[in-house]
């Protein structure tokens, strides 16, 4: 137990220092939110979403949790590069914790996504985006399992393909659709009745959902509840797979 | 003294889409401690899968199996801590300074933070790398990035250590001076050595025994100058000849002739 944890730290750490070093791709990563932030935002400002909150408080949780579903989707990649140069397989002859090798990679990743966050927020303060802290501290910790969640899974994939022509499609097929389906840039409220049922069957709508009652204040309220319940069941089950995949001596 | 590796029967099959793949059908092998063995076979004859096996990357389907003292299927944690293995693509990221990659790997072998930037200092000095310490990786020549990857390997001065073609791709002059640091890592540690090639001449000056294996079996094993007598026909017969003669094909890549190294 305490070799995992030192070993995380460890493997957290290298994995850190590389992303500080190509500080660049943090920007890069949250250019396409922040894109849709300063295009797309401005256009719904005097329009009657049906949600609670304003314009603003509707469309910044969405768009974190498009950075979040984006980001932590293609963690697996650099997996890939790294078992292509076999960087994997010497570190599992050493006696490294095999979990770690997995922990070590989430800890980059949430910290990551957490600074991207931090920054597409404060472009979004500036447009005129007002929520209060308590909320947006409770939506960082979804958005934190959320993308403990989705990259865990990503480097389960990674672990099990062999190249980036295997990869890449899956997580594009899967990306596009789920980021309609779960209300990211309009609330499902909108949508026609068929709609609004295909969308709940896609879980990430019901952490847009719990995100945006943490922005506008309402902690007490089901969404809230539910979309955590979510985000944390998906946590739960994603890092058993991918612990599972990593355990595995022949993967 | 114990035997540094012991298999008896060890098994691999792979299952595919047309049915279950024999890649190592029962190998019986002991490596006595200190010695350098040289692991020969053509392409697909379970070299590959044996050594993966041997180093903890892959479960073994059937046998018993004791590496460095330890059981591999019992304890494998205890036979990563006694073993080193270099893999025929190396393991360091091109993007990652080499010093990183050293001190990093000292932290994965338990060392603490002072004692793995000791480590790196002196394995940089022990394997010529001081120099290159702040480079990337990616910058080093074939010959640099081999050395780096055997300084990797032997960051917790492993008593056995495996190397996959560790010559295949350098110049000659780099091929000279990793046989010398083979040589000299017995010499000074005692240290036994694991290696495959597809040179001959590489596995006759370097490699105390040879193992040739063939179909996932072993074929033939002793020292060059028995296999050639009892299989090449004579004393002066090649090792291409008794390769031939065991396998019915010649070692390495059809065009390829090793360069000459002393």
């Amino acid at each position: 137990m305490s070799h995992l944890l030192t070993d995380t730290g460890i493997v957290a750490g290298r994995y850190i220092r590389q992303t500080l070093a190509a500080r660049a791709g943090l920007l890069f990563g949250a250019l396409q939110p922040l894109v849709f932030l300063v295009f797309f935002g401005p256009l719904l400002q005097d329009v009657d979403l049906g949600g609670r909150g304003d314009s603003w408080q509707t469309l910044v949780p969405g768009l974190l949790v498009q950075l979040c579903l984006f980001s932590s989707t293609f963690a697996g990649f650099t997996l890939l590069i790294e078992k292509h140069h076999g960087v994997v397989e010497r570190m599992r002859v050493t006696p490294v914790s095999r979990l770690a090798l997995l922990l070590g990679r989430l800890v980059r990743d949430v910290l990551q996504l957490f600074a991207q966050s931090l920054l597409l927020l404060v472009a979004a303060l500036a447009f005129g985006l007002r929520a209060p802290v308590a909320g947006v501290l409770i939506a960082f910790g979804l958005l934190g399992l959320l993308a403990a969640a989705l990259a865990s899974l990503s480097y389960a994939l990674a672990m099990r393909v062999s190249s980036p022509q295997e990869f890449a499609p899956v997580i594009s097929s899967l990306n596009m659709p789920a980021t309609l389906l779960s209300g990211i840039l309009l609330p499902m409220t909108l949508a026609p009745g068929w709609l609004d049922a295909v969308s709940r069957c896609v879980p990430f709508r019901y952490v847009v959902d719990g995100v945006r009652d943490a922005f506008t204040g309402h902690y007490a309220g089901g969404p809230l509840a539910l979309g955590a319940a979510v985000a944390a069941a998906l946590a739960a089950l994603a890092l058993g797979l991918g612990t599972q995949v990593f355990r595995k001596a022949n993967a | 003294m114990p035997a540094a590796i012991h298999t008896a029967g060890l098994t691999r099959t792979f299952r595919t889409k047309n049915g279950t793949v024999e890649a190592v059908r029962g190998i019986d092998l002991t490596v006595p401690q200190g010695e350098i063995i040289g692991f020969l076979g053509p392409n697909g004859a379970g070299k590959t899968t044996t050594l993966r096996m041997l180093t903890t990357l892959l479960t073994p389907t059937a046998g018993k199996v004791t590496v460095a003292g330890r059981d591999l299927i019992t304890d494998p944690g205890g036979v990563r801590e006694r073993i080193g293995y270099v893999a025929q693509s190396g393991g360091t990221d091109p993007a990652v300074s080499v010093r990183e990659e050293l001190t990093t790997q000292g932290r994965l072998y338990r060392l603490g933070k002072t004692e793995a930037a000791r480590r790196t200092e002196e394995l940089a000095g022990e394997l010529d790398l001081t120099g290159l310490l702040d480079r990337p990786c990616g910058a080093l020549s074939g010959g640099q990035r081999r050395r780096l990857d055997i300084a990797m390997a032997l960051t917790h001065a492993p008593g056995l250590l495996f190397l996959d073609e560790p010559t295949t791709g350098l110049d000659p002059a780099s091929r000279a001076g990793l046989w010398q640091l083979v040589r000299r890592l017995r010499e000074k540690h005692g240290t036994t050595v694991f290696l495959t090639t597809h040179y001959l001449d590489e596995a006759d000056a370097l490699a105390d025994r040879l193992v040739i294996v063939d179909g996932g079996r072993i074929v033939a094993q002793g020292t060059s100058a028995e296999l050639k007598q009892l299989h090449g026909g004579s004393p002066d017969a090649t090792l291409q000849d008794t390769f031939i003669a065991l396998t019915g094909r010649r070692a390495g890549r059809e065009t390829e002739n090793a360069p000459v190294a002393v």
